[in-house]
Formats: structure tokens, C-alpha cells, sequence
């Protein structure tokens, strides 16, 4: 039931984040779905599992662009349409606004830390996104080599 | 991808000097459209050397970083660089070039290629009243998304939507991000806290996380990591300072309101 809650939250987060990026309206549908995928992907491994956050927003950004790639594939669009709206639920505003707050409390140090801990997060969701794209392009390179033989 | 450069040879001049310069500017337009709206420079310098190289026209050089295009037809002598001044998330033209591209590969003539672009810049994009309602509504989402109360609805759409519009629609007249975006940041933690403080909101932090959700950098980011993966250096680090300006923007907006409240 959880699942399903946050699947339609995030979906429409997404969808929002589309008409503010003027996607074509055709694939304001599946830029949600890519959104949502992702996010119930990091919700079921950062808040059921309780995996360390860094790991669940990799994997997340894994699943959101694989998920972009069919998507891709499928309506013969740009993949940065489908992983600018997916990538949306993921971002790491909280830990980026405690970080705020923390320095306007005069707490340096731990707005250290989580201004740290929200660029680590942000980088390992880049990390998955880039590593997902990199083995499509070997997989499809390689796909062409081999029917070119 | 060759070690020395070749020694040109004469083109045969097989194509007219008219032609090419059709080409020469088709490519261009395609290029600044897509740059000025949000694609990734590898894309842009890929799909400008696809659409030049279909035409005939051997030998191109391009070159894309955030702010500027160089493009050379060397066997033509036609050389040009375009500053991009503006820049920002228009996917549907992004998308309508990339059908466009596919569109000549599979034998488009260049008349018609020269007006699909002029058409393809001037596509109509949502109006402002709609993205700033779903600005609104983003905001709600991630409220609902934190765990937020119900009761601090009301002011996360109301601030999320006053964001939207206010980098959007002040946007048009100063041209300079930073102030639109302090400003916005500002308004969107006065009133969360004005809010919170006459005691009809909860809790201010979620709601001013889930508000000031559409402003922050999280796309320019990662397309900032995305680009200095792939080796465009200049690129990467031009939106990645692009973006850290932003976040700086909002953590100065909101950390202000904190001060002075």
C-alpha cells in the first residue's frame, strides 16, 4: 500500500517537473513512471531495508535510467528527457537545506557534514545514471559490431 | 579517429557555394537551438557533424561548450561562432531537433530542413499560468513525499508556485539568475515561516524543502558530472559553477530569512 502512495506521489512530482522542463506532452506519462520507478526503488531500500543512503540513491539512479533507456528505446526520444524528469525525486534537497540551516545556527561543522553527505548523494546518483548509460553504448556498440560481421 | 591532421585538398567544388552555405547555417540553428535548450554539449556537437556530414560537406569542425559554438566548413572557408546568452530547460525542442535529425539522415531536402528549424525555434511552450501551477503542485508532492502534515498544504503550493514564478517571470526582465533566484528563495522561507509563526503550520523545515524543490540544482548538476565524465571539461565545470551559483542562491535566500526572523 506504501508502494502504491509513493508511486503516485512521486509519479506526479515527476510529471510537474515536466511541464516546468516543457517536455513534448507525449511523454509526460513516461517521465513520471521513470520518476516513479526510481524513487520506490530508493524508498524500499533507504526506508524498508534500511540501506546507507549513498547505496540506495546508486541503485535508485541505476533502476530510474534503465527504466529511461526502455523508455528511450521505445518512443525514440533523447534520454535526457526521460532522466531529467526521473532524476527529480532523488535530489537531495533536505540534506542540501539542513546544511543551510546549520550554518545559519552558526553549527559549521555539522553543516559540514551534511553539505558533504548531499554532494557525496548527489554524485553517486550521477555515478549510477553515467554507468548506466556507459554499458547501454558498450552493449549497443557491441550489438553493432557483431551484426556488421 | 585519425593522430595527425590531413593535409586538406581542394574540394572539387562539386557542391555550389550557395548549397553549402544552406547547410552551413541549417547546421548552426539546429545546433544554437539545441544548446539553448537544455541538451548536452556531446549531443549538440554530434548531431551538428551528422547533419553536415549527410549533406556532403566533408571535413567539419565543431566545437560546444556552455556559452559559445564553433562551427568551420574548412574546404568552404565558412567559419562562424555564436555566443549562447541564454539558457534554459525547453526538452520539447530538444526533442523536435532530434526527430529533425533523424528526419535528414532519411533524405529530408535542405529547403525543408532550413524551415523545420526556423519552425522548430519558434514551438510554442507551455504557458507561464501552468508551469507555475505545477510548480504548485511538484511542491505539494515532495511535501507529501517527507512525511509532511496535511495541514501545511495550502502554503507549500502557494510557495512552490510563488518560486516558479517569480525565477520564471522576473527572469524575462533582469537576466540575472542569482538575484531572480535569492529573491525567490527569500520569499518562499518568509512566508513558510510567517506560517508557521500565526500557527497554522507544523512543520517549517518540510515545507520549505518541498517549496523550494523546483529551483534547485539538481539536473545542472548531475549534467555538470555527466559532462566532465565524458571529457568535456569546460563544459562540466561551466555548469557545474553554473549550478553551484544556484544552490549558493537559495542557501543564501532562505538562510537570510533565518537571520532576520
Amino acid at each position: 500500500m506504501v508502494f502504491i502512495v509513493q508511486f503516485i506521489l512521486s509519479f506526479f512530482a515527476s510529471f510537474s517537473f515536466g511541464i516546468i522542463f516543457n517536455i513534448p506532452r507525449r511523454h509526460l506519462v513516461s517521465s513520471g513512471i521513470t520518476g516513479a520507478f526510481g524513487w520506490v526503488m530508493f524508498y524500499l531500500l533507504s526506508h524498508i531495508i534500511g540501506i546507507d543512503d549513498l547505496i540506495a540513491n546508486f541503485v535508485a539512479a541505476i533502476t530510474m535510467t534503465s527504466t529511461a533507456i526502455f523508455f528511450t528505446k521505445r518512443l525514440q526520444a533523447p534520454l535526457i528527457v526521460f532522466v531529467t524528469c526521473g532524476l527529480i525525486p532523488l535530489v537531495p534537497g533536505g540534506k542540501a537545506y539542513e546544511a543551510v540551516r546549520a550554518v545559519v545556527e552558526n553549527n559549521y561543522l555539522e553543516s559540514l557534514e551534511t553539505g558533504f553527505q548531499a554532494a557525496l548523494i548527489s554524485l553517486s546518483i550521477a555515478m549510477g545514471i553515467i554507468i548506466t548509460e556507459m554499458i547501454y553504448e558498450l552493449f549497443k556498440n557491441i550489438k553493432k559490431r557483431i551484426t556488421e560481421i | 579517429m585519425l593522430d595527425v591532421v590531413e593535409e586538406v585538398e581542394l574540394p572539387d567544388n562539386s557542391l555550389s557555394l550557395k548549397y553549402v552555405r544552406e547547410v552551413f547555417f541549417v547546421t548552426l540553428n539546429a545546433g544554437k537551438t539545441l544548446l539553448e535548450n537544455g541538451a548536452e554539449t556531446y549531443r549538440v556537437e554530434d548531431t551538428m557533424e551528422r547533419i553536415a556530414k549527410h549533406y556532403g560537406v566533408e571535413n567539419v569542425q565543431v566545437f560546444v561548450a556552455t556559452t559559445v559554438i564553433i562551427l568551420s566548413m574548412n574546404d568552404y572557408g565558412l567559419s562562424q561562432q555564436i555566443r549562447i546568452l541564454t539558457r534554459n530547460n525547453n526538452l520539447e525542442k530538444v526533442v523536435n531537433i532530434n526527430e529533425l535529425s533523424r528526419q535528414i539522415i532519411n533524405g529530408m531536402s535542405i529547403a525543408d530542413a532550413k524551415e523545420a528549424v526556423n519552425r522548430i525555434s519558434e514551438t510554442r511552450v507551455f504557458p507561464l499560468w501552468l508551469v507555475v501551477l505545477f510548480g504548485g503542485i511538484a511542491a505539494s508532492m515532495f511535501l507529501m513525499m517527507f512525511n509532511g502534515s496535511v495541514k501545511d498544504l495550502p502554503i507549500t503550493i502557494f510557495a512552490g508556485a510563488l518560486g516558479v514564478l517569480v525565477t520564471e517571470w522576473i527572469q524575462r526582465y533582469t537576466k540575472i539568475k542569482f538575484f531572480t533566484e535569492i529573491l525567490a528563495a527569500f520569499l518562499i522561507a518568509l512566508f513558510a515561516v510567517l506560517y508557521v509563526r500565526f500557527g497554522y503550520g507544523v512543520n517549517v523545515d518540510t515545507i520549505i524543502i518541498a517549496s523550494v524543490m523546483p529551483l534547485v540544482p539538481g539536473v545542472p548538476i548531475t549534467n555538470a558530472l555527466r559532462e566532465l565524465i565524458r571529457g568535456h571539461f569546460l563544459a562540466g565545470s561551466m555548469k557545474g559553477i553554473e549550478a553551484g551559483l544556484t544552490a549558493i542562491a537559495i542557501g543564501a535566500g532562505v538562510g537570510t530569512v533565518f537571520l532576520i526572523i
